[in-house]
């Protein structure tokens, strides 16, 4: 059968799924009512290894496989979106480019404390005015005795507020365009950077995501990620790993769905039976669990990819886009098997319908998918 | 420091228990299998002492393959090492003696048990396990030190405290409250697999009580529903209260 789970993945799978079910699970609905940051759970699953699960532990991290990173997300996406998505920006785009792109000495100080958990960290890339567009951004690098310093705006920084170090992409060398984008590891504790109030957002309400204004704010020549002018590879590197744990999130989300759907349709009767014996629910739920088997399938086949080193970004753009965009369909039909009670912010699902929205827009929008897509299809 | 810790595998609370064809023991298909969890207490206990005084903490269980599972999971727990003492014994006597044969001369300074297995609810093979060793014992402890001289524990009794002091080595079983237990690191899940499980033949005794009957309780009855409106209801419910359910 495909994937063959190894004993060491399922064995993950289930220690996620067991924290995720009796520590996760409880607070999740009152954390999203009360907008609050689950820092006690996010401790903890740094100290169990959840935070760098990929790094090797010689540098703080967990040191197992990029599957089973992928299968411990789904497990938690299934409780509480917000907790994977704090996990997935510090695992998949702050971890993960000092691990591939990083120097020695910038490992020991940066992945450490992040992979073990001991800091949180993040990623800014995009800015007001640059989104999907990343190479518009505006961002300004300028040279200063020792280092570099930044000026300028990032919008939507996951984990802003909440975390210490965070790999920036901002212009070094504005005569080059894109090739003069640089990114750098910023702490987050320098004078000069300033984290604004968590927005105000539709879902993943417990997540925090704020805009940074950066005035002056130095980093040191030797925080410096990759070479001068690497920023978007840097960048694009870490996006294709992330956008595998966001199509992981999506899926989570969507089977959590599906599963309240299901124990819904055989409870809440109407017209003198449950609601799952009439026809129209049983299409819907056949169709979710269709596009929730698919994205599943889709999304394990480019982790392993990852995993073993092959380039995967055709693959990681189909799982983003066909997962999350499903997991939208799959969410809103759970709304609506539910009717009213779908509405309530009682129930489960329309946290999840919450939730899910914004899997087709982070991490690259599912219009950019496309273009991913289709620009290797015809390449 | 060397501490010993036994552990009891049971069926998860969660289970729908059914009575096997045997009429006596537990039809063992859908049982999810667990450790006890007043062991969890035990363990996290002994795990504490070794990080905060330096301790070796080997795990010990009685069964078949199956209780595997809980060894492993206490060696990812962080447990240095894990036997099992292959044993179809059930009785309390018969365990404890199997334990006790198996830790005597072992030079253990402590034995951490829970105060009773889940379930079972026997709370007897920890204050027969101190017994047939000989040693001190302390049961139903919600918290605890090693001292100079030895032991302080602190123990849930009807009502209140009691305070008991003690030399080493000794018999701990623990109650909840003790600690709160943690959860295995990914790191520790993946040492576990590597470290291996002795196995030893146990050297337990015939029981000395037998199972003869397993029954689950009668089924409870239907709730009924009172009509009319709040007056009757009332009455109605008084009446049942006195006539029916004889409260008062
Ligand atoms: C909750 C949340 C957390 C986030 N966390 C982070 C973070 O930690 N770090 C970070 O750097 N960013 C983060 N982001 C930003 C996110 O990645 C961007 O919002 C996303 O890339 C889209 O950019 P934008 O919002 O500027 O939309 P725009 O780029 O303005 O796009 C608007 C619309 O136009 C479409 N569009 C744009 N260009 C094209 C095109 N060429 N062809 C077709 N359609 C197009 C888009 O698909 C979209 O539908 C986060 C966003 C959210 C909502």
């Amino acid at each position: 059968m495909f994937p063959a789970f190894t004993e060491d993945q399922l064995a993950i799978r289930d220690a996620a799924r067991d924290f995720a079910v009796n520590e996760i699970e409880p607070g999740a609905m009152a954390r999203d009512h009360a907008a609050e940051f689950p820092s006690d759970i996010i401790r903890q699953l740094g100290e169990m290894g959840f935070m760098g699960m990929t790094v090797p532990e010689a540098y703080g991290g967990a040191g197992v496989d990029y599957l089973s990173y992928i299968l411990a997300l789904e497990e938690i996406a299934k409780v509480d979106a917000s907790v994977a998505v704090t996990m997935s920006v510090n695992n998949s785009v702050a971890c993960a480019p000092i691990l591939v792109f990083g120097t020695e000495a910038q490992k020991q100080k940066y992945l450490k404390p992040l992979a073990s958990g001991e800091v949180l960290g993040g990623f800014m890339l995009t800015e007001p005015d640059a989104g999907s567009d990343a190479a518009a951004l505006k961002c300004r690098a300028t040279k200063v005795e020792g280092g570099w310093q930044l000026n300028g705006a990032k919008a939507w920084i996951t984990n802003g507020g909440v975390g210490r170090y965070f790999v920036t992409m901002a212009v070094t060398h504005p005569e080059l365009g894109k090739k003069g984008i640089s990114a750098f590891v910023l702490d987050a504790e320098r004078p000069g950077v300033h984290m604004a109030k968590p927005e105000e957002k539709m879902g993943l309400r417990s997540s925090k995501t704020v805009m940074v204004t950066l005035e002056d704010a130095f980093v040191a020549d030797d925080d410096l990620l990759g070479g001068p002018g690497d920023g978007l590879k840097v960048a694009l590197h870490g996006l294709d790993g992330g956008r595998i744990g966001i199509a992981a999130q999506a899926v989570g989300i969507a089977q959590r769905a599906l599963n309240e759907s299901i124990a819904y349709a055989r409870t809440r009767h109407s017209f003198g039976k449950p609601i799952g014996e009439h026809q129209a629910i049983q299409t819907y739920l056949a169709e979710m669990e269709a596009r929730v088997q698919a994205s599943r399938l889709l999304v394990y086949k480019a982790a392993i990819m990852r995993n073993e080193g092959q380039p995967c970004t055709l693959e990681a753009a189909t799982a983003k886009l066909f997962a999350t965009e499903s997991a939208v369909w799959v969410c809103d039909r759970a709304v609506q098997i539910f009717g009213g009670y779908g509405y309530s912010r009682e129930y489960v699902v329309e946290r999840l319908y919450r939730d899910v929205r914004v899997t087709t827009i982070y991490e690259g929008t599912s219009e950019i998918q496309r273009i991913v897509v289709a620009r290797s299809l015809l390449k | 420091m060397k501490i010993l810790v036994a552990l009891k595998q049971v069926p998860d609370t969660e289970t729908k228990v059914k009575v096997a064809a045997d009429g006596k023991s537990l039809d063992p298909a859908d049982v999810k299998w667990i450790t006890s969890t007043y062991d969890e207490y035990a363990l996290e206990e002994a795990l504490r002492l070794k990080e905060s005084k330096g301790a070796e903490v080997t795990v010990v269980s009685l069964g078949g393959d199956s209780v595997k599972d809980v060894l492993r999971n206490a060696l990812a727990l962080g447990a240095d090492a894990a036997v099992l003492l292959k044993s179809d014994a059930s009785d309390p006597l018969a365990v404890a003696t199997a334990l006790a044969a198996y830790a005597k001369d072992k030079g253990f300074d402590l034995i951490f048990a829970g105060n009773k297995g889940m379930g079972g609810d026997n709370a007897s093979v920890g204050p027969m396990l101190a017994e047939l060793l000989g040693i001190a014992q302390a049961n139903v402890v919600v918290k605890f030190e090693v001292t100079d001289a030895g032991f302080r524990a602190e123990r849930e009794i009807e009502g209140g405290t009691e305070v008991v002091e003690g030399a080493l080595p000794a018999v701990i079983t623990a109650q909840k409250g003790l600690n709160e237990p943690r959860y295995a690191s990914l790191k520790g899940i993946m040492a576990a697999k590597k470290k291996t499980i002795e196995e030893v033949e146990a050297t337990a005794p015939a029981g000395a009580t037998a199972v003869i009957a397993l029954v689950l309780p009668a089924a409870r009855p239907e709730g009924r529903k009172l009509d009319g409106d709040a007056a009757a209801q009332a009455a109605a419910l008084l009446n049942a209260l006195k006539d029916e359910a004889k409260v008062f």
